[in-house]
């Protein structure tokens, strides 16, 4: 319990700051140096290294050494683990089906004679 | 809730999505048969689709893009097989390369997009078909790093609400 705790505050502690969500989404997509990184942000190398090193402590990034240089990569099945990802293609279809559900709420004049009932959107609050 | 039923069958390499949508079936097909809106449903915020060609008709090809966060393309391609307007229509879809040509090893999936009229508006029934078990897999690889971003935005959503 508490260390499924301690866990989920390490996570949330590693993803509280906009720097690191960054440089985590960064690694999700390829391995990085970290002196690639550093070179992202108005910051020092130490400072950035700090940065990856709470994001590896969360278990979000791991990290190996190729010569001098410490190379970092994002552990895409923890990061599903924080936002419960299931399915990815079924993600993708609810994502699109959202996003009709909207288009068709937005459409102006659409006088649809079947339509009376009003529509259980899940978008929250499109209206201005 | 728009989506009404969800059914995946791995032995057939199927996703089955029922969805209700509370606008007239002609209005729904109406955003298929049209790029500049298509392309608002097709991609997802952050990855946005721009359709360079389109055409709901049999033995037509579409072919899109879609634009990451940091400017980078990711290209795809419709074949439009079948087209029973506005019941249903039949299409093959994959990934292209940068000139958006298919790209013939990436798996390809054959969807049909079913409509009909139901009171208050129109069920759509989206049947997704992967030619093998490696396809899927593949995709559902491809589709990780995708998801696992969007994850991470829609923490940064949280956060910043």
């Amino acid at each position: 319990m508490s260390e499924s705790e301690d866990r989920a505050d390490a996570l949330f502690h590693a993803l509280s700051d906009r720097t690191r969500r960054d440089i985590l989404r960064r690694v999700l997509a390829g391995e990085q140096s970290i002196s690639q990184l550093a070179a992202l942000y108005p910051m020092s190398f130490a400072a950035v290294q700090k940065h990856v090193a709470v994001l590896e402590r969360a278990g979000l990034v791991t990290k190996r050494r190729s010569g001098r240089e410490q190379l970092a990569s994002g552990d895409v099945e923890a990061v599903r683990s924080v936002a419960s990802m299931l399915d990815e293609i079924e993600a993708i279809w609810r994502g699109r089906i959202d996003r009709i559900d909207l288009l068709l709420s937005d459409s102006p004049g659409d006088s649809s004679p079947i339509s009376a009932a009003p529509h259980q959107s899940t978008t929250p609050s499109q209206e201005d | 809730m728009p989506v009404t039923n969800v059914t995946k069958d791995l032995d057939q390499r199927t996703l089955v999505i029922t969805a209700e949508f509370a606008a007239p079936v002609e209005r729904v097909w109406g955003i298929y048969a049209d790029p500049r809106q298509l392309e608002q449903v097709w991609g997802p915020p952050t990855w946005p689709a721009t359709f360079v060609e389109h055409e709901l008709k049999p033995g037509a090809m579409s072919r899109y893009y879609m634009t990451g966060p940091d400017g980078e393309r990711s290209g795809g391609w419709w074949r439009v097989l079948e087209v029973d307007e506005p019941r249903s229509f039949t299409i093959e879809d994959g990934f292209a390369d940068d000139d958006l040509n298919p790209i013939d090893t990436m798996p390809v999936s054959r969807s049909v997009y079913a409509f009909e009229a139901i009171d208050g508006g129109t069920r759509a029934t989206f049947t997704s078909v992967y030619e093998t078990a490696e396809g899927l897999q593949q995709v559902l690889d491809m589709g990780m790093e995708e998801g696992a971003t969007l994850a991470i935005n829609q923490i940064d959503d949280l956060l910043a609400a």
